[in-house]
């Protein structure tokens, strides 16, 4: 297979395990206000607590993959989004520390301070996550020396803000899905009025954003033309949405969850058959296009760095598989609990 | 305003980079302590051990997601900060960091969740092995890291495509990239540090507790394990510092004359201390060895040593930044070599607890393995300029283009006010689980200060109930009899 195709399902593979893994461990963290007494607080940071270090090291990868097999999408991207991308990182630090520190503490306002971090840094990173993708499926102003031209008001269109309020929504379905898998009794059952909530919202704006994709951005679907297979993609990815109610009300979590997984997993990939073979679109001048060859390291690098991707994921897979095994079941608060 | 963007550019990589590594180092050589003691609590069954692992493991968890959170930056700012950088050295320097995500941050980030949360979800041994897992893990993230920018001190491997503005390097050689002439020895000292910083850590808190009376067994036997990998590795230290000061000799010259202050090319003296004078040439207050580097180098006092005035005024690093930080580091790491010395020898005479000042000298020595490992890449890093690839691209020409200089003072302060905020609670937090202390083991669960003898004679009756077969009893008393020595 052409080298750099295989790079751009890779960081396509990687994008969507981290969309679906850490995708539940924001969810979680953007339900959390929802729940009151300390104790629950406790339980659902506790249910991501040993598995989001693990989940977020795919965005790592993700980030380290694109540096190394397409260096200058990964320069005009990260450079391009300077401010959005740096409250994007003070977002993952203060969820990263807030679960850290939170319990750690018995005064009331400190772990209320917690808390609040807890919930706005996972939403706003969710959001601006959004933000980017919908910046990405607009186009952006890049010139011909491949660099950002605009300013930080070009990057808050409307169709962009769409798309991270969408990304809040799927991601607090999911979250709290995976949340009614982990959780027991009273809890689960309120829990189980917000799957309800959160999948209204989320269906609402998710015919909101594929009409507005399709009104604004008719190039989304110019590949379906020349690949029509992947309409496959789009009938699974509406059954998928279909299946979360129909599991949620005949009581099946587990199939809900898989189905909300199989939703992102399709969002995700519409999301890159639409940009393909692009990586970032100039709204300038489509020759101005950085494209997964215009963009790409040599054939060598890519070929050294397949040879990384077939040792290492076999591990990857493992040690993932191994830690969701270990911390199966629901989540109890124990002496080694957060 | 280009000038600008640069030297904040700069200052917001070195306030970042300098804030992550106070973290990273110190879960490299806390992980050792740990692999350590929970492997002799696992050979000997002594719960002191189990407490003392559980302990760390507590504490290692706060560093650890520290360094997560803060790491992640850095991956983001070649490419938000430095994206001609990027652009001209994605194809080699992007490899090393796939490489860390896939082969070290993966392994680690699994096997932390078993470390932290697992006690009682696996076995004993599974949680051991998940313990030398993820100090494996972090030390791999290490050689990933180090690879990569020692590839930018001393490039090889790799060609030159293009030219001007769109020239790139690329790879040739992976192998020769990986082991370009630096990264071994680079890594080596690195480590090494990280090594001295985890057991001074250690024997900062534990000598503390001693001070205080508290914990008592468990501290005496942590200090121990921390004293003979501290006194190994501030050894080894020096040992790997020459090394490395030769390597450079070789292959940047221009860095090893600016930490010595050599202007002239001729024998080479070796300071102690001083203040270099750039417009003067000299070296101001200083005191030195006279033809001391060049003994280091050629084992002869009067050799050649290239100095600066081999390089053009706009190829040399800055003066006095990497002489101070470069000295610093080697003065600390003498005092490392000497403090752990004296130490062991008192720990041979068995009088090490009773001295209280000693005692109180440890508790403060956790300073210099942190000013040291920051101070070495300072002049590690600063020591390279112009070059931000040595040889190949100035760090002037390696900016993002597209940032301006307001936006990169936005993200400093908010940096500079979140890191500081984070500081604070991370030293509360630390300090309180310090206070806290180990949970003393069942048999002296009932009276801390007063339990503490009865703890002791206990212990050398049944060094706790055995769960795996006898051979472990024969094990452990050999173990016993290394630790005396």
């Amino acid at each position: 297979m052409d080298l750099n195709i295989f790079w751009f399902i890779l960081m396509g593979v990687l994008l969507t395990g981290y969309a679906i893994l850490d995708g539940f461990d924001l969810g979680v963290g953007i339900v959390h206000l929802f729940v009151k007494k300390d104790e629950e607080r406790r339980i659902l940071m506790n249910s991501i607590g040993p598995l989001w270090d693990g989940n977020e090291v795919w965005l790592v990868t993700f980030g380290g993959a694109m540096f190394a097999a397409f260096p200058h999408a990964y320069a005009t991207a990260f450079s391009g989004f300077y401010l959005p991308f740096m409250l994007l990182l003070f977002a993952l630090i203060f969820r990263a520390v807030s679960m850290e520190f939170r319990s750690k503490q018995e005064m009331r306002w400190w772990r209320r301070m917690w808390d609040v971090a807890f919930t706005t840094a996972s939403t706003i990173g969710t959001f601006l996550f959004g933000v980017a993708v919908g910046n990405m499926m607009k186009g952006l102003p890049i010139g011909s020396d491949m660099e950002f031209q605009g300013t930080l008001l070009d990057l808050l269109g409307p169709y962009p803000l769409l798309i991270g309020v969408f990304a809040v929504s799927t991601f607090a379905m999911h979250g709290s899905i995976y949340l009614y898998l982990k959780t027991e009794s009273d809890l689960q059952k309120r829990i189980h009025r917000w799957m309800w909530t959160t999948f209204g919202i989320f269906l609402v704006l998710y015919i909101f954003t594929t009409m507005a994709t399709l009104i604004s951005l008719p190039s989304a679907v110019t590949n379906f033309r020349d690949i029509p297979w992947a309409w496959v993609v789009v009938v699974l990815n509406v059954l998928a949405i279909a299946n979360i109610p129909r599991a949620i009300y005949l009581g099946k979590p587990g199939y809900a969850f898989i189905s909300s997984a199989a939703t992102i997993a399709a969002l995700t990939f519409l999301f890159g058959f639409a940009l393909f073979p692009n990586m970032i679109v100039s709204s300038l001048d489509p020759s101005w296009n950085l494209t997964i060859y215009n963009a790409a390291s040599s054939q060598k690098t890519l070929g050294i760095m397949r040879w990384m991707a077939i040792i290492g994921m076999p591990f990857v897979l493992s040690y993932t598989i191994a830690i969701y095994w270990i911390f199966r079941g629901k989540t109890k608060l124990g002496k080694f609990s957060y | 305003m280009d000038l600008d963007v640069l030297f904040l550019s700069r200052f917001q990589f070195g306030l970042t980079i300098m804030f992550h590594y106070l973290f990273p180092p110190l879960s490299i050589g806390l992980g050792v302590i740990m692999v350590v003691t929970e492997g002799t609590y696992l050979k000997t069954k002594n719960k002191q051990y189990e407490a003392m692992a559980r302990f760390w493991t507590k504490i290692f968890a706060v560093v650890f997601a520290m360094g997560v959170a803060t790491g992640i930056v850095m991956e983001f700012e070649f490419g938000t900060n430095w994206a001609t950088y990027s652009r001209y050295v994605g194809d080699v320097f992007g490899s090393p960091l796939a490489a860390e995500g896939i082969f070290a941050f993966f392994l680690e980030s699994g096997f932390l969740a078993v470390l932290v949360f697992g006690w009682d979800r696996v076995s004993p041994k599974m949680h051991f092995f998940s313990t030398v897992m993820v100090s494996l893990g972090s030390m791999f993230s290490a050689v990933w890291i180090v690879v990569a920018n020692s590839w930018m001190q001393t490039p090889t491997g790799y060609h030159i495509v293009g030219e001007g503005m769109t020239a790139r390097a690329e790879i040739t050689d992976f192998w020769a990239m990986v082991f370009n002439p630096s990264s071994v020895d680079r890594l080596v000292h690195t480590l090494i540090g990280a090594f001295i910083l985890g057991a001074f850590f250690v024997m900062s808190i534990t000598a503390w507790y001693i001070l205080h009376r508290r914990h008592l067994e468990m501290a005496k036997q942590s200090f121990t394990i921390a004293l003979v990998i501290g006194t190994i590795a501030s050894l080894a230290a020096l040992l790997s510092g020459h090394t490395q000061a030769n390597t450079v000799s070789v292959t940047q010259p221009a860095k090893l004359a600016t930490f010595e202050g050599h202007f002239r090319t001729g024998p080479a003296d070796l300071y102690l201390f001083g203040i270099p004078n750039a417009e003067e040439e000299r070296v101001d207050f200083g005191l030195s060895i006279p033809g001391g580097l060049s003994f280091l180098l050629h084992n002869d006092f009067t050799t050649p040593v290239t100095g600066l005035d081999q390089f053009p005024v706009e190829d040399r690093p800055p003066l006095q930044i990497p002489f101070q930080t470069y000295h610093l580091m080697v003065a600390l790491g003498m005092y490392f070599i000497f403090i752990t010395l004296l130490a062991s020898f008192f720990r041979w005479r068995g009088a090490l607890f009773d001295k209280r000042w000693m005692m109180w000298v440890f508790v403060f020595s956790i300073i210099g393995p942190y000013i040291a490992n920051q101070a070495g890449w300072i002049a590690a890093e600063v020591g390279r300029q112009p070059w931000i690839v040595h040889g190949l691209l100035r760090t002037s020409d390696a900016l993002s283009k597209a940032v301006q200089a307001e936006e990169v003072l936005t993200s400093i302060i908010l940096f500079t006010v979140i890191y500081l905020f984070l500081l604070a609670i991370w030293l509360y937090i630390m300090n309180e689980k310090i206070k806290a202390g180990p949970e003393e083991p069942a048999l002296a669960a009932t009276a801390r200060e007063g339990g503490l003898l009865d703890t002791m004679t206990s212990r050398t009756g049944t060094g706790g109930p055995s769960l795996t077969d006898p051979r472990e009893k024969t094990r452990s008393s050999d173990d016993s009899g290394k630790e005396n020595k």
